[in-house]
């Protein structure tokens, strides 16, 4: 029961949402409903933990009959993160998104999503899965349409008809994937390909997965929705797209190549290396000359994901280890950076880089708060980006794969640097004289606060999360027990 | 240790708060690095009785990395720096930012650097050692930037902080092959297995890696600019992170790893010939600078370089002379730098050209500026004096290549001699008139620069009370004992002689100094332009690959995605098909061919349609022509949802998009045939892909299951249905979740549209 507890949640407190048209109450309701919901997260989480892999077959019927979900250490991880997330994004939300949103169903939109990503991660059905996808995008686009400004209708246009694309390669992998095994039960499909070899369109099929959920993780070369989109919508919801729509592709890909296609010819992962390479490079040498603090910060998002698909390339319990460490850091660290943005949106009335200023001067207390997650994200040590980083590195050479090992120390230098103008423009260059007189609101500094004390956790704790990480690479690598959990008879 | 190094980073804030105070409260601080170096000066007889001090707290143990530190010799010499001086700067800084509006967030930041300076120096683990090191380079980023409000300041700290985090980098990359080829990364362990590295195939990379750490943050060439471009930070910056600590973490790098990793050419010969370069090259472009702070900048690059060159010599001698000046230097350099501070307070320039007379204004400050210069010129009974005699002797001891390598260190010593005389002498005792305005300067601004100065004398006057630590410092160096031998008089012999030549150079070269200045070529070697350059073209490409990542068409967009898609899958349905066999596949009725036809055509009439309309009633003959097939293949409940949505589509359509004017045309001819090829490819690569998954036997578990259970266990006859609300009802649960999601988003819409009309 606990396993379908955070999909549920949310739903109802969606449904609930929509009956009430106060605006303050809704503000309250939605985060008592993420708030309930990482309370689910963490109680699965603490199952899990205790007793191992959870499965639930919803309805009663059977895998591979019904609809299992499941719960292993690296889903009820990310489970966790979800309420993390939306608890800080509904805290954040105190401060007020904008009132055409905030009327227009902004709240309830948010739980929708929180679902989504939810039931993304516990399923255990390809269909189901993309299911799941469909809530996230419809939601999404809903948020990020609503405000029916020129530029954000066609930043969400953009975002939902490359999505929609992702969507319609997926539906088509999982028809080719059901007319030729007949089931699209993840652990039905692995003991089946196990026992009887994978089938013949196994490797067209893997490269359909690897599109459809490469674009959904914005991997070089489908990542362009990302950037043309994220810097549009207000901060409370840019901030949960940068946190969790991305990781979801990313898991979805940890999901189907160690579970399913496992027998594919080595170089289909010498190919996930080089397009993690080619993303770490291009994203964040893109986000070099940007001039806007969101902008900067999309184009970072999309480099780091290659440090996060570097482990399924490599597939050695090291580097998938190190990859979901980077997963767990880089959502806490990113949506704390998007708030930051909103604060900027709040004082100066936007965030392209000849607005900003001045904060280090006039705030300074909450500029160093600003400051852990920014320097986070460039991986300075001890801060939480460096630990998985040296995991990574370490894994590369390893594996012999020394020139990704040393891209990504590179990437790590560019990601530096183009976190240092971040905090030159945005922190230390004095403000413009014009600058607004508004101030940052409890609301917004309490979340942003919370958010940098768990990136400092995440450095204290590094050695539970790296053993964490690790249980969660081991099970994703030796899949039998996930398989067993899911099939076993009643 | 753990706990003296994280109480000092715990302490930042409370910096932050008595530094922000009265320069009375501020000096307060001073009493914590007090109270370290007393710690470590008492540490010290245990190591003189042959112990060592270790710590060791886990912190990522799977990692090997954990807060585990030992304080032999060589880290006891480097913390004594790093509290002592901190104890001087800390004071200095309080009176020389006082009422200053960001002072408190100075001194946090000086405690913040001074905590991981000690880690830096004091931890045995590679990892942590990284770790740390990065840390310095932030925190001196931090006090680079101190001025953040001009531009100059932050560039010089960014640029500091990508030139030695690239070394960091290198480092971490280092420490990561040492691992893996000795399978360890504390330094004691290291040590006992010693040739396992040096006769490994990464001995060559890991070289060149740890080299590259030390020469980048130590300022070497060709990596030097930064430190000059550094002198942006306010002068306690200056006196303590760069010259007297944290620009010597790359030679304490080196000295560290020499027992592990030295002793070979490969190791040696670099040191000398970069450590050479660069003192040659500092101290000549030191004595051509007319501002204070940039003489002692170029000059600590020299002194840096000598210290290289020093530990590349990879004798005894060379270790312990190393050690030696290594102190010498942070004594005199940390005294001129602070002496520069003082003037600059008191007279508001630091151009040498216009500094002279302040003897009378500035009693105690130009106490200590003779006496640095003395030890930095090499005058008897100063620590200068004796280090220099020390370099000389162990430069003539060199086995490969005495002749080139004695002149030059002479003449860089005599150099730095004039450096000296230009900073610590010149703008006291040049005959003539202070600059106007000039005023007198408060007990707490001299104090530091004159301790310094007189440590310096009373440590050059009486060699016994320092030669055991120095001892222990080069026996750790050397990785055996080394008996350092100090004395006031070493004795006639070739060394002493270098030092008259060398003072006797010094007199003439500072007697010529304008025209010295004059005789400026080159001023530069354009490193530093080198890096801004670098900048330049990463930021060309990034803003050249930036805009069409965010601004191109959809149509572009779309495009990729299908023909990366398209090749991906093309390529591994190449690799993996089989000939379709297309038996049984021919087996075609007439009217199937009909509707097959009916489809087709109404796919080509909804690309060529001119209006929006005729595409839509196009793409619903389509969806016509798939229901039919569903009706005809035994799913009716199929066909009647899929005739539905398709009406229904059909119809929204036309409501929504019945104002709308017709299709752009622009499309030039090529790039529709192109479009036109590229679809077609991947319709004929789903198409085989179909094709190909149809003719599989299907396993019919499923189906035979749902056949049976649904009127048995479910309760419904209607299998379809059965699916949808019990089965598979979470997916329907999902699917209602779409739909009112999209009626929730629809409706706001529509409000915000009607608002709008509404109001304007």
């Amino acid at each position: 029961m606990l396993l379908v507890l955070p999909i549920i949640v949310p739903m109802f407190m969606a449904a609930v949402l929509l009956l009430i048209p106060w605006v303050r109450v809704q503000r309250w309701g939605a985060h008592v409903g993420a708030l309930a919901q990482l309370g689910c997260g963490v109680a699965l989480f603490h199952r899990v933990s205790q007793e191992g892999i959870q499965v639930l077959h919803v309805g009663g019927w059977r895998a591979p009959f019904g609809i299992t979900l499941v719960a292993d250490t690296l889903s009820s991880i990310l489970v966790v993160a979800v309420g993390v997330v939306g608890t800080a994004i509904t805290a954040f939300a105190f401060a007020g998104v904008d009132p055409r949103r905030e009327s227009g169903g902004y709240h309830p939109l948010l739980m929708v999503l929180l679902m989504g990503v939810s039931g993304a991660f516990l399923t255990g059905d390809l269909f189901n899965l993309y299911v799941w996808f469909e809530v996230m995008l419809v939601a999404s686009f809903v948020l990020m349409a609503l405000h029916r400004t020129t530029a954000q209708v066609r930043a969400a246009f953009l975002y939902v008809t490359l999505n929609l694309l992702s969507s319609s390669f997926l539906l088509t992998a999982l028809g080719i994937l059901y007319g030729q095994s007949g089931t699209l039960n993840m652990a039905d499909l692995s003991a089946a390909w196990q026992q009887n070899g994978p089938p013949r369109l196994h490797l067209p099929l893997a490269m359909l997965f690897l599109t459809a959920f490469g674009i959904k993780a914005a991997l070089f070369p489908w990542f362009f929705w990302l950037p043309a989109s994220y810097h549009t919508p207000p901060a409370a919801i840019s901030a949960v797209f940068a946190g969790l729509l991305t990781k979801v592709g990313v898991y979805s890909m940890y999901r189907v190549f160690t579970l399913l296609f496992r027998e594919v010819p080595s170089w289909v992962f010498v190919l996930i290396m080089v397009i993690s390479a080619v993303t770490m490079v291009v994203g964040v040498t893109s986000a070099l000359a940007q001039r806007d603090f969101r902008r900067v910060l999309s184009f970072n998002l999309v480099g780091h994901i290659g440090y996060t698909t570097m482990g399924l390339g490599l597939l050695t319990p090291i580097a998938v280890a190190g990859s979901l460490l980077y997963v767990v850091h880089h959502i806490i660290a990113i949506t704390n950076l998007y708030l930051v943005g909103g604060i900027f949106l709040r004082l100066r009335r936007g965030s392209e880089f000849e607005r900003l200023g001045g904060l280090y001067r006039t705030y300074p207390v909450l500029s160093v708060v600003s400051m852990i997650p920014i320097f986070a994200l460039a991986g300075i040590p001890p801060l939480s980006g460096f630990v998985a980083k040296v995991v990574l590195v370490k894994a590369t050479f390893a594996a012999g794969a020394y020139w990704l090992g040393a891209v990504a120390l590179a990437v790590g230098l560019l990601s530096v640097l183009s976190m240092a103008r971040l905090w030159d423009e945005g922190f230390w260059k004095p403000a413009a004289p014009d600058a607004d007189k508004a101030k940052p609101i409890w609301p917004m500094v309490v979340p942003i606060c919370a958010l940098t004390l768990l990136s400092l956790g995440i450095s204290a704790a590094a050695e539970p999360l790296l053993q964490l990480t690790s249980r969660a690479a081991d099970q994703l690598l030796n899949p039998e027990p996930y398989v067993r959990a899911v099939l076993k008879e009643p | 240790m753990t706990t003296l190094i994280l109480a000092t980073l715990a302490l930042a804030p409370l910096a932050a708060w008595l530094g922000g105070r009265s320069a009375k409260v501020a000096t307060l601080l001073a009493l914590w690095p007090l109270g370290l170096t007393v710690w470590f000066a008492s540490a010290l007889r245990i190591l003189l009785q042959g112990g060592v001090v270790t710590d060791h707290v886990a912190w990522i143990p799977s990692l090997g990395l954990n807060l585990s530190f030992r304080l032999d010799g060589l880290s006891a010499v480097f913390a004594l720096m790093i509290t002592g001086i901190g104890t001087l700067i800390v004071v200095y800084g309080a009176h020389y930012l006082d009422g200053h509006p960001e002072r408190g967030r100075f001194q946090a930041s000086l405690f913040a650097f001074m905590a991981a300076m000690l880690g830096v120096v004091l931890t045995d683990n590679l990892f942590t050692l990284f770790v740390f090191w990065e840390l310095t380079g932030f925190t001196s980023f931090l006090l680079i930037g101190f001025d953040h409000e001009k531009e100059s300041s932050r560039r010089a700290a960014t640029q500091a902080l990508i030139v030695t985090g690239a070394g960091g980098l290198a480092l971490l990359a280092a420490a990561v092959l040492i691992s893996q080829v000795t399978g360890t990364l504390t330094i004691p362990e290291l040590l006992s297995d010693r040739g396992l590295l040096t006769n490994h195939a990464s001995y060559l990379p890991i070289v060149v890696l740890v080299l590259l750490a030390a020469f980048t943050k130590s300022a070497q060439f060709p990596f030097h600019f930064w430190l000059p471009g550094a002198m942006a930070a306010p002068t306690p910056v200056s006196a303590y992170l760069h010259s007297a600590t944290m620009v010597k973490a790359g030679v304490y790098l080196v000295a560290r790893l020499t027992p592990v990793l030295g002793g070979t050419l490969l190791w040696e010969l670099p040191l000398v010939i970069i450590g050479g370069l660069t003192m040659l090259g500092g101290a000549y472009r030191a004595v051509q600078e007319t501002d204070l702070k940039r003489v002692l900048a170029y000059s600590t690059v020299s002194a840096l370089g000598t210290l290289f060159l020093l530990l590349g010599l990879g004798s005894e001698a060379a270790f312990t002379a190393a050690i030696v000046y290594l102190v010498a230097h942070a004594c005199y350099k940390g005294a001129l730098f602070q002496v520069a501070g003082v003037v600059d307070h008191a007279t508001g320039t630091r151009d040498i050209r216009r500094l002279a007379g302040l003897r009378a204004l500035l009693p105690q400050t130009s106490l200590a500026g003779l006496l640095a210069a003395a030890s930095m010129v090499g005058l008897p009974l100063t620590i200068g004096f004796v280090a220099k005699e020390l370099v000389y002797e162990a430069g003539l001891k060199y086995a490969l290549s005495p002749f080139a390598l004695v002149p030059a260190v002479v003449v860089g010593s005599a150099l730095l001699g004039v450096c000296g005389l230009l900073a610590g002498f010149g703008p006291f005792f040049t005959p003539g008139a202070p600059p106007e305005g000039s005023h007198r300067a408060s007990a707490g601004l001299w104090f530091g620069p004159l301790t310094l100065a007189v440590l310096g004398l009373l440590f050059g006057s009486a060699p016994g009370l320092t030669s055991g630590v120095f001892s222990l410092a080069a026996s750790a160096v050397a990785g055996r004992s080394v008996e350092a031998h100090l004395a006031l008089w070493h004795g006639l012999g070739l060394p002493l002689g270098l030092s008259a030549l060398t003072l006797l150079l010094v007199a003439l070269l500072y007697r010529a100094r304008k025209l010295v200045r004059a005789r400026a070529w080159p001023r530069s070697l354009g490193f530093e332009r080198g890096f801004t350059g670098f900048l330049r073209i990463m930021d060309f490409i990034s803003g050249r690959i930036g805009p069409p990542l965010q601004e191109s068409s959809l149509a572009s967009y779309a495009l990729t995605f299908v023909l990366s898609a398209g090749t991906l899958v093309g390529v591994g349905y190449y690799l993996t098909a089989e000939r379709v066999s297309l038996d049984g596949l021919l087996d075609v009725r007439a009217y199937e061919l009909a509707i097959s036809g009916l489809i087709i055509l109404g796919a080509i009439g909804a690309v060529r349609a001119r209006t929006t309309m005729t595409a839509v009633l196009c793409l619903g003959t389509s969806g016509y022509g798939v229901a039919l097939t569903f009706l005809l293949f035994g799913a009716p409940d199929l066909a009647m949802t899929q005739f539905a949505a398709e009406t229904l589509t059909a119809v929204i359509f036309v409501f929504v998009f019945w104002q709308f004017p017709r299709v752009d045309q622009a499309s030039a001819r090529l790039v529709k045939l192109r479009d036109a090829i590229i679809a077609c490819g991947c319709g004929v690569l789903v198409t085989l892909l179909a094709l190909d998954s149809a003719t599989l036997p299907t396993t019919r578990r499923l189906s035979d299951f749902y056949a049976e259970a649904a009127p048995s266990l479910a309760h419904g006859r209607n299998i379809v249905n059965v699916i949808l609300v019990d089965f598979r009802a979470f997916d329907t649960l999902g699917e209602i979740t779409v739909l009112v999601t999209a009626a929730v988003g629809v409706v706001a819409l529509l409000r915000i549209a009607a608002a709008e009309r509404q109001g304007g």
